[in-house]
């Protein structure tokens, strides 16, 4: 039995000839409250109960689709360590070199993308001389292709994370060389 | 035949939408999940779930193979794909078709002939119905030809699109090429498919569209719905029937749609997209979507449909239950899409954890989501939290509970647009209804003083 709209709406009109400002039911399938503020009822409701597996039957079932190809994904947070096996490419910087380094950090988590389209050349390279607003990078959130600008003047130093890689909000995908003119 | 067992490949409201029909008509659904929404809502409602791949959408919700053998290993007799997704997708329905799985959508055929927009548009020339001047392009030579013979500005379209991804407005030569590069990416990203082509812009349009049914062999319409509030052409309001059309209009264009369906012999559900062009008082077919919409409880609303059972009952293989005399509209019905953006930094998607959800109810409200206090809005899919529709005698009273409704709903843990469809609805214009696609661009610009300063990721 799943709980629809009608539902609430026929308890609403219990309600409503009641003196009641708050009702909690609770089953084994969910939680609903309902609230009168005034004239208004509003409800907020929980699912409850756990996703139940699809179980071959004994006997006949094959073996589930796609299930052995699910692997967890690992959201690189831009650390050094990751970022020099993430990408084979970037140039790892000493630490005390790295702290004069301008970081170029994802606003959004998403997916990290080099390039402005499959196999055309990436926006920037190590070395790549950057304005502020140069657009070095885009990611990918919610379907919706974000700009990432350099955000700073200076030379790119090294790249942190690998292309079409997954990517944490604030993570570091960049540093720029602010002193390199 | 009567179906006992059905796979659903989405996920989100539309997920939990199809189970609820499901459970009414009695069908068994097991829902096709990705790593990432195991424990989502409608996984914990499905009758079953069985796991497609890993969370991003290319790895599971778009991947063919993994359905289909999810739909054969689980024995579902038939596949719903919502929308988005695999939704008009070609050679799922094909896969299907050699597996003896329903594909719940029209024919192989029919996805094809309206899926590449450049072949909807032959189709349409076919049937009768006006165009907007445009056409294909292979390269940015042949764009730059086309659109000067256009005239700027031009749209950019993805040929597979759907939802404006990949759709972009043109200004002007300079920024063609830009704007093709990045069409192009947004669609390869989201249907596999980078090919775009061009049209003209109409500066004061009205999107209208009007709902199909088919059975194969009769069509019906279920009448218009406006759906002109869009950002980038993402739609964010919408409502059934289309306000303030003169009633020839209407006739004509809900004819057009029918003949177009009829031209296909079209068999479910579908979504014929007009432009209505309000400067030259015409109207030009823009494209079919042969699934089911977003907005499609707006025309339950005024129809009394339950269009998931309607688009069963033909993949069952009945004929329509109805001819065009039988349906009635009443009333007015609207519908706000509840985001997970922050609007007062340009729409910035906000994913996260849900801390709140709570929403007005009572008679003819109904809210449509996903989201409850606890659910996690990942960045891999779109930011879509809930849908909130309300139904009234007239525009007006359908106005007045949509206010009372986003006064009392509150989500907190994600910014999303709640706050954006107070203002809108507050504002006269809106209210005077009939607005055209460039309204909600102007009111944002109006507001622009009032709304935040961006922060990260715009240039400094």
């Amino acid at each position: 039995m799943q709980l629809d709209d009608e539902d609430v709406r026929a308890i609403l009109q219990l309600l409503d000839a009641a003196t009641f400002d708050e009702l909690q039911i609770e089953t084994d399938r969910f939680n609903l409250t309902l609230r009168r503020t005034g004239a208004a009822w509003t409800r907020e409701s929980r699912t409850l109960g756990v996703p139940r597996e699809w179980v071959p039957p004994p006997g006949g079932g094959t073996v589930e689709a796609g299930a052995g190809a699910a692997t967890p994904q690992a959201i690189p947070t831009g650390t050094a360590t990751e970022a020099a096996t993430a990408t084979p490419t970037a140039v790892v910087t000493r630490t005390s070199e790295r702290d004069r380094l301008v970081a170029v950090q994802t606003p959004l988590p998403g997916t990290f993308y080099r390039s402005p389209r499959p196999g055309a050349p990436p926006f920037v390279e190590v070395g790549t001389r950057v304005e502020h607003d140069t657009v070095v990078a885009i990611v990918e959130t919610m379907k919706l292709m974000n700009s990432v600008y350099a955000g700073s003047s200076g030379r790119i130093a090294e790249i942190c994370c690998a292309d079409a890689t997954l990517v944490a909000q604030q993570a570091i995908l960049m540093r720029i060389d602010p002193e390199v003119p | 035949m009567i179906l006992r067992r059905l796979l659903i490949a989405n996920r989100g409201e539309i997920a939990l939408r199809v189970i609820r029909t499901c459970e009414r008509l009695g069908i068994e659904t097991v829902l096709a999940v990705s790593a990432a929404d195991r424990d989502s809502v409608p996984a914990k409602r499905a009758d079953r779930i069985v796991e497609i791949g890993p969370a991003p959408a290319h790895a599971s919700y778009l991947n063919v193979a993994a359905v289909v053998n999810a739909a054969r290993t689980v024995g579902a007799q038939a596949i719903h794909p919502g929308y988005g997704f695999l939704s008009e997708n070609a050679a799922l329905a094909s896969a299907c078709a050699s597996s003896g799985i329903v594909f719940i959508g029209p024919t192989v055929a029919q996805l094809a002939a309206v899926g590449d927009k450049l072949s909807a548009r032959r189709h349409a020339l076919e049937a009768g119905l006006p165009l907007v001047p445009g056409g294909a392009v292979a390269n940015l030579d042949e764009a730059r030809t086309l659109a000067a013979s256009i005239g700027f500005p031009v749209l950019i379209k993805a040929v597979a699109g759907g939802g404006g991804r990949g759709m972009q407005r043109v200004e002007s030569v300079e920024q063609l090429e830009a704007a093709i590069d990045r069409s192009t990416a947004e669609a390869r990203a989201a249907f596999g498919d980078g090919r775009v082509y061009l049209e003209r812009y109409v500066a004061a349009g009205r999107h209208i569209e009007v709902q199909v049914l088919g059975d194969g062999e009769r069509v019906i319409h279920l009448g218009t719905r406006d759906c002109s509030i869009q950002r980038r052409y993402q739609k964010l309001i919408e409502e059934a029937p289309a306000p303030l059309l003169e009633p020839e209009m209407r006739a004509a264009i809900e004819s057009a749609a029918v003949a177009f369906a009829v031209h296909l012999a079209y068999r479910g559900l579908g979504t014929v997209e007009i432009l209505l062009d309000c400067e030259r008082d015409c109207f030009y077919f823009l494209e079919m979507n042969a699934r089911i919409q977003v907005e499609h409880p707006v025309t339950e609303a005024i129809c009394g449909l339950d269009l998931v059972a309607e688009q069963i009952a033909v993949a069952e293989g009945r004929a329509l239950g109805m001819v065009q005399d039988d349906l009635r509209f009443e009333g007015h019905a609207i519908e706000c899409r509840i985001n997970a953006e922050d609007w007062c930094s340009d729409f910035q998607p906000s994913p996260g954890r849900v801390e709140h959800a709570s929403f007005a109810t009572g008679a003819r409200i109904r809210v449509d989501t996903h989201v409850e206090a606890g659910v996690e809005i990942a960045p891999f899919y779109d930011s879509l939290m809930a849908k909130i529709i309300v139904h009234g005698d007239d525009r007006a009273a359908a106005l007045g509970r949509l206010g009372h409704v986003l006064h009392h709903s509150t989500i907190r843990g994600v910014a999303n647009t709640l706050s954006l469809h107070r203002a809108i609805i507050a504002d006269p214009t809106f209210a005077a209804g009939g607005m055209h696609t460039g309204y909600l661009e102007q009111f944002l610009a109006s507001r622009a003083p009032l709304r935040a300063p961006a922060p990260l990721g715009g240039p400094p």
